[in-house]
């Protein structure tokens, strides 16, 4: 075991992974040298020389290179800076990396990883807040992750490079530097898939994902919430998470993505679907549907806080 | 003369395989949109003889050419268009999107320029596993205005990846003449600015074609990085099939049809004395493989619906 914030841990993972599988590479914007704008690399190109580079600001080139050394062997781990960076690329996520096995029906595969970081953080703009994990998992032939804890930031990283199929490990910068929390770094590596659970509870299922599961931890402190932290997105937990349901009769889903074509939505149709006898509507807390300014007073209107949170469940929790 | 003799008859394997897929598309055995390749066949066969089997090759929707010149079976191909079972993809990639990594061929693409980014991974790769892989990339004229061809050249260039640029200047950009859309009409000047080579070649040549993916080759094999070799030839027919043409100058597919490839081989052939005998068994020993490859692929079961929702994910 050992000490590790949430940025050491990924660092941690990566080290790991380029020291097992020679075929990895690691490469990014300011990702070599600099050890990347948040120092989660650091360290890395001195250890590894030229599997661990720098690259133009060029997210095409960067996502597609990965998927066509992927395709001839190589494990690549590149990493978006921020997830709003994927837009000027998402050709090579959705047309490229995600149709390859498929299409070529099974002959080839693009084992690569990317890592990004998304959400919100005190004065960050419009075009460095959205949180778009909707988008990926709307593209069928992606897998998707999001750890929220070091344990699970190490875990999902190296359960990610080991993947054979295309994995984006979306990060959360308001995340990298907070406490540092005992890791186990010797363990074994992980299928991919499962869930957590934060918290025991009878009254209503709690699902969430990302930084925000912490504010959704906070919040039910005084509730008699199950809360289940989904951290693998694709493939999702679905058994687990309508069991629960089923058990509870109540469901609420937090998410910082905004409302409209949220993975919160997929999440209440599911339920639903399976025909989960509910004792109360399902309830949606999530950012409104509205672009994220940057003042901090006017974010912190639209981003659900401790308070809001714990109203929605605790009066979810009381109905029906 | 016998290396022409040679390329006229893989030639004639891509205009004819590419009518008969016009026949077929006519039929409606095959469905979807079609993109043919005829009057374009001099690059393909050209630089795929020179290409080593640890090399990559991506192409685009037009690669019908590249593929049959990298060696993918015809009937593979037509099979593949047909939806059937036996096809390259198992009818997964249909016309447009196809590949066959067995045979060196990694995929058509359906997205203008995408491609070229894939052929920098699959250099950068080669520079880590130890094949010295060279990796060319064909696109045409419009795709040189697309982003994703811009970043790919800028990046092989400032890692001296081994990426063979090759822009097939047709004159057209889909349904618009490419010199409308550029101030600069000589595509191949803009190499200059990523600091690499970058050529303008008789594209319907393929001993020139050949020779200059050749030396561009081993130059990058050695270190020297990537190149782009713009070749100049023509569509002899729609962007797709059923493109009404409209938009076609006056007399241009008549002046396109004297200096085709095929039209130009047979010519020089002739003309350096080789026997009209030898010169029309290239075209008739094409149309029988294509004739038989067409006559399994019609014959081969349909790709069985069960299997549809199979291989999206290991």
């Amino acid at each position: 075991m050992r000490k590790l914030s949430f940025a050491e841990a990924v660092n941690a993972a990566l080290k790991r992974c380029l020291e097992e599988i020679p075929e990895t590479l690691l490469y990014g914007e300011d990702v070599g040298v600099p050890g990347g704008v948040h120092g989660v690399s650091k360290g890395l190109h001195k250890a590894f020389g030229d599997r661990v580079f720098d690259t133009p600001i060029s997210e095409s080139a960067i996502l597609g290179s990965a998927v066509g050394a992927a395709m001839f062997g190589r494990r690549p781990i590149v990493e978006i800076m921020w997830s709003d960076f994927f837009l000027v690329a998402l050709d090579q996520v959705v047309n490229q990396a995600a149709n390859v096995r498929y299409v070529s029906n099974g002959q080839v595969k693009a084992p690569l990883t990317i890592r990004t970081q998304q959400g919100n953080s005190p004065g960050a703009c419009a075009q460095h807040s959205q949180n778009l994990e909707a988008f990926f998992l709307h593209t069928p032939g992606i897998r998707v992750c999001m750890p929220s804890t070091p344990q699970d930031a190490y875990d999902l990283v190296l359960s990610a490079v080991h993947c054979d199929d295309p994995t984006i490990v979306i990060e959360n910068r308001t995340l990298y530097f907070g406490a540092k929390e005992e890791v186990e770094t010797d363990g074994d590596v992980q299928p991919i898939g499962g869930l957590r659970k934060r918290r025991d509870g009878d009254a209503v299922t709690v699902v969430s994902w990302g930084a925000i599961t912490r504010r959704v931890e906070e919040a039910t402190r005084d509730v008699d919430a199950e809360v289940l932290e989904t951290v693998w997105l694709n493939p999702f937990p679905w058994d687990e998470v309508i069991a629960s349901v089923r058990r509870t009769g109540r469901l609420a889903v937090v998410h910082e993505a905004n409302r409209t074509g949220g993975f919160g939505a997929e999440v209440v149709a599911r339920v639903v679907e399976q025909g989960v006898r509910l004792y109360a509507p399902p309830v949606r807390v999530a950012v409104p549907d509205t672009r994220l300014p940057a003042a901090p007073v006017l974010a912190g209107a639209l981003i659900p806080d401790v308070p809001t949170i714990a109203a929605a469940i605790s009066d979810l929790a009381k109905r029906g | 003369m016998t290396a022409l003799l040679a390329d006229l008859h893989q030639m004639w394997r891509i205009r004819l395989l590419e009518e008969k897929i016009r026949d077929l598309r006519a039929s409606n055995d095959i469905v979807g949109s079609v993109h043919l390749s005829i009057g374009q066949e001099a690059g393909p066969v050209g630089a795929c003889s020179v290409l080593g089997p640890d090399d990559a090759l991506f192409a685009t929707y037009r690669g019908h050419n590249w593929a049959v010149a990298r060696g993918v079976p015809l009937e593979g191909i037509l099979a593949e268009l047909l939806g059937r079972a036996t096809g390259v993809n198992g009818g997964r990639g249909g016309s447009a999107y196809f590949s066959d990594f067995a045979h060196g061929f990694h995929g058509e693409n359906s997205i203008v320029g995408a491609a070229a980014p894939l052929a920098v991974g699959a250099a950068l790769a080669g520079k880590y596993d130890g094949t010295g892989r060279v990796a060319l990339t064909v696109f045409g004229d419009g795709a040189m205005n697309q982003g994703a061809v811009h970043e790919a050249m800028n990046f092989a260039a400032a890692f001296d990846l081994p990426v063979i640029f090759v822009c097939e200047n047709n004159g057209w950009s889909e349904l618009t003449p490419i010199d409308e859309m550029v101030r600069n009409p000589i595509l191949a000047e803009r190499a200059r600015a990523y600091g690499m080579l970058g050529e303008r070649i008789d594209g319907n040549d393929p001993a020139v074609v050949r020779d200059r993916v050749a030396d561009a080759i081993e130059a990058a094999r050695e270190g020297g990085g990537p190149a782009l070799l713009e070749l100049m030839t023509q569509r002899l027919v729609g962007h797709y099939i059923g493109d009404a043409e409209q938009y076609r100058r006056p007399g241009e597919l008549e002046a396109a049809a004297e200096v085709e490839p095929i039209a130009v081989a047979k010519r020089r052939l002739a003309e350096s004395g080789i026997p009209q005998a030898a010169i029309d068994q290239a075209e008739s020993d094409a149309r029988d493989e294509v004739e038989a490859a067409a006559r399994n692929a019609l014959d081969a079961p349909l790709a069985d619906p069960s299997t549809a929702k199979e291989h999206l994910y290991a």
